[in-house]
């Protein structure tokens, strides 16, 4: 069966509250990157699908699609190279060991 | 016309010198700085003796009347085609006689204080101050507006302020500058209120077109100024009145002279040059200044001039004969012969014979100028020579101090009206003026000059002669001070043994025109004889130690105590600001602004902090939880646009 815009909306939904969940729920920081790429992509997924039925001869959300992995890229990079200074300095990657900014 | 630049440089050289001694003096000119100071100074007192004469001589006249001329006008701040505040020169009778006054006394001073201040640790801070005071009231003289000679009115009072409080050190020098501070600006307000009302009604701040506006018969100025009434007055007396409170304030006129005995806390060659011969005429030359519209438009307002005069004379007198400061009978002496000066003016008209008063109270300051700063600096020698100010502390000081003695002595006779010294000139020309136009106020006069004669020579005696006085220490070592403390002694006295020979109607009277001085051998004979008297009484009771004068005071208890406490008029004002204004009105106004004011800040201050802390515990640094509000955030807008907003 050919699948249609509904089924890939269900599938980008569910990806986006896998990854919220994820995101709420880890303690650890790399897995809560990862939740954040969930949603993402999930956002991707989305575009990807309105492009396709809605104006199928434009390349808009393609593009959008396109630029939002290479932002994820640099994001990544950022949070990877954040994740080690913290370890450096905390000694774990444990997200409720990083709570020393507050009142 | 003059050269406009030299007579501009006449104020402008001291206040070069307190530019460059009060940046630069305590560094680079620790020990030159008097010199310097004298030598500018010297240099202004040679411009303003050439323009004087230029004036008086040269070009002053036209058609035999001397004129007012403005050979600097400098437009400054423009309100309409009409007012404007200008800096200008004005030059007349009364302005070019006050330069020579000024800069004549404040040289002699520079010069004195070169021995006298000599060693004091902020010896050049002195000078720029004696700089800056001079240059304000060079400027105060010179002003073509009425609102420029406020600027430099105040200027001067700033620099009075900061000479008598020149001991900062000496809690009663903090406390007289400050009184004389306040009493001045309080009674400045008075003239400032008067130069609104003035210009106001007269549409200008010139003193030249308000004293033709106003003094016009015919001009719509002076109708609607004469009309309008206030509380029973007209604008325009009330305009004069607050002007001549403002006048009564600085020259220390009952009842604002409150603070000229304490100012005497100054160094004594400061009390010379502000409290005796210049700043405290001021008040006397401002009345001179708007004399014309006094005299013709409103004599009413002339009258109270006269009378606060009168009784300030007669007061002042009578507090000084009870008084042991040496300093401070100068400064009721002082007080008592501006008096003199102000009822004077008080009892002239304008113009022709009728305007004598106005000459004789020129003539006055001019002569008081000399022997007062003679007196002045005779007992800054004096307490030189015994570290004291207290009667008790001096006596045959005659035998120490020769040309103290003999120079003080000059001065009490030109005070005391002694012919031919120069006192006896303008005191008899003021005595006519009164009895011609006032007798009462003759007769306080007449009054006054016997007692001026006596407390003049109460204090002559008890200071040269009298009992030994106890010297402790080695006196022998500084005995009179230098040259330069006794040159400027030698040509005071000078002066004040000779300026009574200026035929001074000639130079200086109400409308110009020269006036012929009539000398009344007949009318002069009763005051000369009344303070010869008043010479023969103190020389009676002081001039050998016996117990003569206590019994006086003894028999005389309430009278003398009263003088004594100088009838208590400090306590009075001490009564009413403590008491009655502190209490009734600072109180509430302290509790209002404690309470309400201040309460309404800290309640705002208060609440924040109380707010604060209870939603603090929102950050709480843990991501995950801030991940979750801004879901929960996202989620409530997102159902909030989709169910509410349609």
């Amino acid at each position: 069966m050919h699948p249609g815009l509904g089924q890939i909306l269900f599938i980008s939904t569910a990806l986006f509250f896998i990854g919220v969940y994820g995101f709420l729920t880890r303690r650890n920081l790399v897995t809560m990157l990862m939740s954040i790429e969930l949603i993402l992509n999930s956002v991707n997924l989305n575009f990807i699908a309105f492009n396709k039925y809605l104006w199928a001869n434009r390349l808009d959300g393609l593009f959008f699609t396109i630029f939002i992995i290479a932002i994820a890229a640099a994001e990544a990079a950022v949070a990877i190279a954040i994740i080690i200074n913290l370890y450096r300095s905390h000694g774990s990657i444990d997200v409720e060991n990083a709570e020393e900014l507050k009142y | 016309m003059p050269n406009t630049f030299y007579i501009l440089l006449i104020p402008l050289l001291p206040f070069a010198a307190f530019v460059m001694l009060g940046l630069f003096g305590r560094k680079f000119f620790k020990n030159t700085s008097g010199v310097i100071a004298t030598v500018l100074l010297l240099t202004s007192f040679v411009l303003a003796v050439t323009t004087a004469y230029g004036y008086f001589f040269e070009y002053g006249k036209l058609d035999g009347v001397y004129q007012k001329l403005v050979p600097v006008q400098y437009h400054w701040l423009e309100f309409s085609k009409t007012l404007s505040i200008d800096m200008g020169v004005i030059l007349d009778p009364i302005s070019a006689m006050m330069l020579v006054v000024v800069t004549l006394v404040s040289l002699m001073v520079h010069l004195y204080s070169l021995g006298y201040m000599k060693g004091e640790e902020r010896f050049p801070t002195y000078y720029a101050y004696l700089g800056l005071f001079t240059f304000s009231m060079l400027g105060l003289v010179l002003s073509s507006n009425i609102f420029q000679m406020y600027i430099f009115w105040e200027l001067v009072g700033v620099s009075s302020f900061l000479l008598i409080g020149y001991y900062y050190e000496k809690p009663s020098a903090v406390a007289a500058c400050k009184k004389a501070f306040i009493v001045t600006r309080f009674a400045d307000l008075g003239f400032l209120i008067g130069i609104l009302v003035l210009s106001y009604y007269s549409g200008t701040l010139d003193f030249k077109s308000m004293i033709a506006t106003l003094t016009s018969p015919g001009s719509s100025e002076l109708k609607t100024a004469i009309t309008a009434s206030f509380l029973g007055m007209s604008a325009l007396s009330w305009g004069l009145i607050l002007v001549f409170i403002g006048g009564a304030g600085k020259s220390a006129m009952f009842p604002l002279h409150i603070w000229l005995p304490d100012a005497m806390e100054g160094p004594t060659p400061v009390s010379a040059l502000i409290h005796a011969a210049t700043m405290v005429v001021a008040g006397v030359f401002l009345v001179a200044r708007l004399f014309p519209i006094f005299a013709i438009s409103d004599p009413q307002s002339l009258k109270i001039v006269s009378f606060v005069g009168a009784f300030s004379a007669l007061f002042a007198a009578v507090i000084a004969c009870t008084q042991t400061d040496i300093k401070r009978v100068l400064a009721y002496s002082t007080m008592s012969q501006i008096g003199y000066m102000m009822f004077a003016l008080g009892v002239s008209q304008y113009g022709g014979e009728n305007g004598v008063g106005y000459t004789a109270s020129m003539f006055h300051l001019f002569t008081h100028a000399m022997f007062k700063a003679l007196l002045f600096l005779g007992a800054g020698s004096v307490i030189h020579f015994v570290h004291s100010n207290e009667i008790k502390d001096m006596g045959s000081l005659r035998k120490y101090l020769p040309v103290t003695h003999l120079t003080f002595l000059i001065a009490c006779l030109a005070i005391a009206g002694v012919p031919p010294f120069a006192g006896f000139f303008s005191k008899e020309e003021i005595l006519l003026a009164a009895s011609q136009h006032s007798p009462a106020v003759y007769y306080v006069a007449l009054l006054t000059s016997g007692l001026t004669a006596f407390y003049m020579f109460r204090l002559y005696f008890s200071i040269f002669w009298n009992k030994e006085a106890h010297l402790h220490g080695d006196h022998a070592h500084h005995g009179e001070g230098g040259f330069t403390m006794m040159t400027p002694l030698v040509i005071l006295a000078i002066g004040a043994a000779a300026a009574g020979f200026i035929p001074f109607g000639h130079f200086v009277s109400s409308d110009g025109k020269p006036l012929e001085s009539e000398f009344h051998l007949a009318f002069s004979i009763a005051p000369v004889l009344l303070g010869l008297a008043g010479i023969g009484i103190a020389t009676w009771l002081y001039m050998k130690p016996n117990n003569k004068p206590d019994n006086i005071a003894a028999s005389l208890k309430g009278l003398y105590n009263a003088a004594y406490h100088k009838f208590y008029i400090d306590e009075i004002y001490l009564f009413v600001t403590k008491k009655i204004i502190f209490n009734l009105i600072g109180k509430p106004a302290a509790w209002f602004d404690k309470n309400i004011v201040n309460g309404l800040i800290n309640a705002a201050g208060n609440g924040t902090t109380l707010l604060s802390e209870k939603i603090k515990g929102l950050q709480s640094g843990k991501v995950q939880q801030y991940g979750l509000y801004f879901l929960a955030s996202v989620i409530g807008l997102a159902l909030l646009f989709i169910y509410l907003w349609k």
